[in-house]
């Protein structure tokens, strides 16, 4: 499988963090080489924040990345401030109900989902980012889907588990979205 | 072994600690080590042992003096300007030759500085952090699985050796999660402390734990035979890892999370035919002097990639003797070098130039 190197981007406290915890911890489940490193500080409260994760079949050199192959993203400045970082051939999820603005790289492949939107209207507010995880997995195939639901349970606290269908549910509504 | 978990450094540190035996922590909070703290504060409670926030940094490391006084393994965590605050109580340590756990998440400085990673506290842990002749042992771990690895060794030859051990990360090393396979509960210090002060229900003389000593004849004596100690230390304890060396012409010197990020510009530079390698320092004192003495005869230059503006690099020139270029690629005030800013350096010295 080839090396995934993923930026998850947007403001904080839209999950970012957690969807990038909930491929790791597939990343682990699947013993695959991989790091998670957030940003952390005073952007974890309101700004800019980000998350990198890379999942390898080789040993993981600097966990920071640089170049994403993959690049989920939930808000304009960070489209701004990734946009050019992707590799050629790099793919680009957006949340198009947040980001305003088309990407301008030709070189890339780019989803619009309307994640925000979609989140609302299904009654499961604030899971915008697992519906965009849904449509990365379907085109990317970083994780597999059967360790998907193990990897979810690891990442819900324990008190928020009944959340987990609802989580589900965001990823199903990500993977089927056209 | 246990199953392979994911955790962040910081929390790997944590546990590796409560594994290895120590069962009392000392804390104050500061970013980005928090999540050490945060987690002996969940656990110790369950398992019998002590978590104290105290009132400062200064308060906890002097707390960390008087558990270690009686022979119990206690440590305390911070990051950079709280580490400068308990240099007081760490030279206090070394001087009563007690043993102790110290963990340094290093942020960029000086003063408060900033909140970002930074390898600037080089200088300050190599040479003996507090006043007076003295050392403490150096880690400097490159991923989580060896934040816990050498969590459990720096307990472990702190007793053994009677002297204080820091484990230097940095924000990044902290942070950042990655599988980890921890090791199964066990001692990692020995029971028998017969220096410790544990009440001599009147079958032994008084042990006495203090700094304090007016007689320069006694006072020179007990800074000998800890300089014999470290001699030992020296020549039985330093670790380092040698990446690509064999053919090597140019020879990166980078520890922690700078030699992670030398790794991927040394696979680019293979690509392009570059024959580069690396020593990593695993202990930073002791500092691997003689394989860099005998890497410096094979390579035609070294680079240093650090966090700081060159303060290892000084160790480095002084190993070498100075027989070869030392080249340095730094970035500091919590910027983090790119594998890009690594390989540009790297090309410079292979065509013969000084970056």
């Amino acid at each position: 499988m080839a090396e995934h190197e993923i930026v998850i981007a947007g403001f904080g406290g839209q999950g970012l963090l957690f969807t990038g915890k909930v491929l790791a911890y597939a990343g682990l489940l699947e013993k695959r080489q991989l790091s998670w490193l957030p940003s952390y500080g005073p952007e974890m409260r309101g700004g800019t924040a980000n998350c990198n994760v890379i999942l390898s079949d080789k040993t993981v050199g600097s966990p920071i990345v640089q170049n994403p192959n993959v690049l989920i993203v939930m808000n304009n400045p960070s489209l701004d401030k990734y946009e050019n970082a992707v590799v050629p051939g790099g793919k680009i999820f957006l949340d198009s109900t947040l980001i305003t603005r088309k990407v301008e790289r030709t070189d890339v492949d780019v989803f619009y989902i309307p994640a925000t939107q979609m989140a609302t209207d299904m009654g499961i507010h604030g899971l915008a980012n697992m519906i965009l995880l849904g449509a990365v997995i379907r085109e990317t195939a970083c994780i597999r889907e059967e360790t998907l639901p193990e990897a979810l349970h690891h990442v819900i606290p324990a008190r928020k588990a009944d959340l987990f269908d609802y989580n589900m549910k965001a990823i199903q509504a990500g993977k089927d979205y056209r | 072994m246990k199953e392979t978990v994911l955790m962040k450094g910081n929390e790997a540190i944590a546990e590796a600690a409560i594994l290895a035996g120590c069962r009392h922590y000392f804390g104050y909070p500061i970013t980005p080590q928090t999540e050490v703290a945060a987690y002996m504060a969940k656990k110790m409670p369950k398992i019998g042992g002590t978590f104290l926030q105290a009132e400062s940094e200064i308060a906890a490391i002097n707390m960390v003096y008087g558990a270690a006084s009686t022979g119990k393994p206690a440590m305390t965590s911070s990051s950079s300007p709280g580490i400068a605050l308990k240099c007081e109580g760490i030279s206090y340590l070394a001087g009563a030759d007690l043993p102790a756990l110290i963990v340094n998440v290093q942020r960029g400085g000086p003063g408060l500085g900033g909140i970002q990673p930074s390898q600037a506290d080089y200088f300050l842990v190599t040479r003996g952090p507090g006043h007076g002749d003295f050392h403490v042992l150096v880690f400097a771990p490159a991923s989580v699985q060896e934040m816990a690895d050498l969590t459990g060794r720096a307990l472990h030859l702190a007793w053994k050796y009677r002297m204080p051990a820091m484990l230097l990360a940095d924000g990044t090393m902290g942070q950042m999660m990655e599988p980890v396979q921890l090791p199964e509960p066990h001692n990692a210090f020995g029971t028998d402390n017969p220096w410790a002060t544990t009440g001599t229900e009147l079958k032994r003389p008084h042990n006495i734990i203090n700094s304090l000593e007016l007689s320069p004849e006694k006072l020179e004596q007990n800074n000998f035979s800890r300089y014999e100690r470290y001699r030992q230390v020296e020549e039985n304890e330093t670790l380092w890892e040698e990446y690509l060396m064999d053919d090597a012409r140019i020879c990166i010197v980078a520890c922690g999370i700078t030699a992670r990020i030398s790794r991927n510009a040394i696979a680019e530079a293979r690509k392009e035919g570059i024959k580069v390698g690396m020593i990593r320092p695993i202990t930073l004192w002791p500092f691997p002097k003689a394989p860099l003495a005998r890497a410096a005869e094979q390579v035609d230059s070294l680079l240093c990639v650090e966090m700081n503006m060159g303060q290892m690099k000084e160790d480095v020139v002084l190993a070498i003797r100075c027989q070869k270029p030392v080249d340095l690629c730094a970035r500091v005030g919590g910027m983090i070098p790119t594998p890009d800013e690594v390989l540009a350096h790297i090309r410079t010295l292979a065509k013969g130039g000084n970056a």
